[in-house]
């Protein structure tokens, strides 16, 4: 790992350098009303003053809707045509906050616990994560009580901190970073001696992990999920933006003798999540779904993959049409 | 407010009723509110920032069981149980409704008679940004709009926000989530998401009062609830609906008389 200073012209060098090398770059955008990662070709199309895009970045290497593979019968012989990881592009994932790039963990965790996955570890293997510490956060952000924090580099290849002048310093941390680099060396200089956690927002812990972990422990039976969950309405808002939420759902497209098979996201929220063929469903009612969100994220993960399914990024509370606030909850559990 | 909180407590005191529906105030803005017992009224609140459609809960049957119920309702509310009502998913035994009128006082409401006289007074208003992106709408010819539509579908990732908060998607299995045959396509993707978008629209017809419930869900900001605010506009002279007042006629798509002046359907 290595630390630069790259001045704000240097940047938009270094950034256009990057397109011009043929990569797709994916970066905050401004567009109807919201924020969003989208294809950009030029630093000034990036989006500036916000605090949080709507939606993370997880879909850059977990597409809503994926092709598993396909298959066409000809003659009684069926052809079967596998995915491709070499179809994958080569990505930069641009201006990605510390909460987002922490999930890539999770979120690979879930895809490679028993079997490895073809699909994402494509898409993992050909990102490049360009982070930036967060200058500001609001009432939802909580990364620092989920083992972030604003400047923390988990998942980032290389991460910037803008500093007053508008250059910045660039942590290069893996080797795709220092590819990264190495696209246009010239314009990093040397470290400064800039001081990073001088520019980074203050955000006070609001709750311990491990006060959570004793106390869900012992939650199963409560009544707190029948409390939390009663205005609920049992969307899938909350799992959709979540950067870790991994929830899938097996989908057939068939067309005559041809067809394809899709991978497309799930939610534990809906109620025909786990609904059997039966018509029996073990959770029937949305307190159970609420406490599996719950359970899953800050239980069985830590328990099973060593990582807490939450990166304290705050969009499923923003994203709620009836505040459910997942800061709200989760401190009203540590404190009962 | 102390009126509300008063008589609520009292109606939960008395046996009057089991649960009352509310807002409360939430981190952003208010919320819904379940209240069982009389402590839980202190926290009822109600004035315009209340906008969540609480006629959402009261036809959930994990929610309210078999008891008598009463609701906070705004104007939206009332005309999202006045259709419910017409669609027999309510009993006026089973429902108080409470409201605050516009000089401040609490008003209650047994009967849907009352209900509807009282909403009668309200004509349905447009907001001004649906209003603007309305116009646009209509300025457009049908590729424009086709593409307009196709554009913002795309942003769908079917999280269904837009059923959920809607108080008159009460199937219990919607159409999408019908696999034999599987009407339409689950997964999101530009088409597939138009599938489910026109299959709701055309699934609200003559029903939908405008409440705008679908738009604010909606996670990704798409203007969902013009589609049917749109139809409502184009189809009240032509079935003679009064746009917010429920379709006691019943509903356009899914009601057929004997003398219909059109041939086709005999």
């Amino acid at each position: 790992m290595e630390t630069k200073y790259i001045n704000i012209s240097g940047l938009e060098q270094w950034f256009d350098a990057i397109s011009a090398s043929g990569k797709r770059i994916y970066a905050p955008v401004s567009a109807r009303g919201q924020v969003d990662f989208m294809p950009v070709k030029h630093l000034n199309e990036v989006a500036k003053e916000y605090i949080q895009t709507t939606q993370s970045v997880k879909a850059s290497v977990y597409p809503k809707a994926e092709v598993l593979f396909s298959y066409e019968k000809v003659h009684g012989k069926v052809n079967l045509t596998d995915f491709d990881p070499e179809s994958v592009s080569e990505t930069v994932l641009w201006k990605v906050h510390p909460c987002d790039a922490a999930g890539f963990k999770p979120l690979s965790a879930i895809f490679n616990w028993d079997t490895t996955d073809k699909l994402i570890n494509a898409h993992l293997l050909k990102t490049t994560v360009v982070s930036y510490s967060c200058a500001t956060a609001d009432e939802s952000c909580f990364c620092t009580s989920v083992n972030g924090s604003p400047g923390n580099v988990s998942g980032s290849d290389i991460q910037l901190t803008i500093l007053s002048d508008g250059g910045a310093i660039a942590e290069i941390l893996t080797a795709k970073g220092e590819a990264l680099v190495a696209l246009l060396p010239g314009v990093f200089e040397a470290d400064r001696g800039d001081k990073k956690e001088k520019y980074l927002v203050d955000l006070p812990a609001k709750f311990s992990l491990e006060e959570v972990n004793a106390k869900l422990n012992k939650a199963f039976n409560s009544t707190v999920w029948k409390e939390q969950s009663e205005r609920c309405i049992g969307c899938g808002a909350c799992a959709f933006v979540c950067p870790t939420c991994a929830c899938f759902d097996i989908q057939e497209d068939t067309h005559g003798s041809k067809g394809r098979r899709i991978r497309c996201w799930d939610a534990c929220g809906f109620a025909l999540f786990t609904m059997h063929t039966s018509g029996h469903n073990p959770r029937e009612h949305q307190s159970q779904r609420w406490r599996q969100r719950i359970l899953h994220k800050f239980s069985y993960m830590p328990e099973r993959l060593s990582v807490v399914g939450c990166t304290g990024c705050g969009r499923c509370s923003r994203a709620c049409p009836v505040d459910m606030n997942i800061l709200e909850h989760i401190t009203s559990i540590a404190e009962q | 407010m102390e009126k509300l909180r008063g008589r609520a407590a009292a109606l939960l005191a008395d046996g009057s009723v089991a649960l009352i529906i509310g807002y409360e105030e939430g981190t952003k803005r208010p919320r819904p509110l379940f209240c069982r017992n009389s402590e839980s009224t202190k926290k009822l609140i109600f004035d315009s920032r209340c906008i969540n459609n609480l006629a959402v809960y009261i036809t959930k049957k994990e929610l309210v069981g078999k008891d008598r119920i009463a609701v906070t309702a705004s104007i939206s509310t009332l005309r999202s149980i006045l259709q419910l009502y017409v669609e027999n998913q309510l009993s006026e035994e089973k429902l108080l409704v409470l409201t605050v009128d516009l000089n401040g006082e609490l008003r209650e409401f047994v009967t849907f008679d009352e209900i509807s006289a009282y909403v009668a007074q309200f004509e349905l208003k447009r907001g001004e940004r649906e209003q603007e992106i309305l116009s646009k709408i209509e300025g457009m010819n049908r590729e424009e709009r086709w593409k307009f539509w196709l554009g913002e579908m795309s942003h769908c990732f079917k999280c269904y926000a837009c059923r959920s908060a809607c108080p008159l998607c009460y199937c219990s299995k919607c159409v999408v989530e019908v696999n034999r045959p599987q009407w339409i396509n689950p997964w999101p993707a530009p088409l597939a998401n138009m599938e489910w978008h026109i299959n709701r629209a055309m699934h609200m017809v003559g029903r939908c009062t405008a409440c705008g419930a679908c738009g604010d869900a909606c996670p990704v900001g798409i203007p969902i609830d013009l589609i049917t605010r749109k139809m409502m506009k184009d189809m009240a002279p032509e079935f003679g609906y009064i746009p917010g007042q429920p379709a006691k006629q019943g509903n356009a798509l899914s009601s057929w008389k004997l003398d219909d002046r059109e041939q086709f359907i005999r």
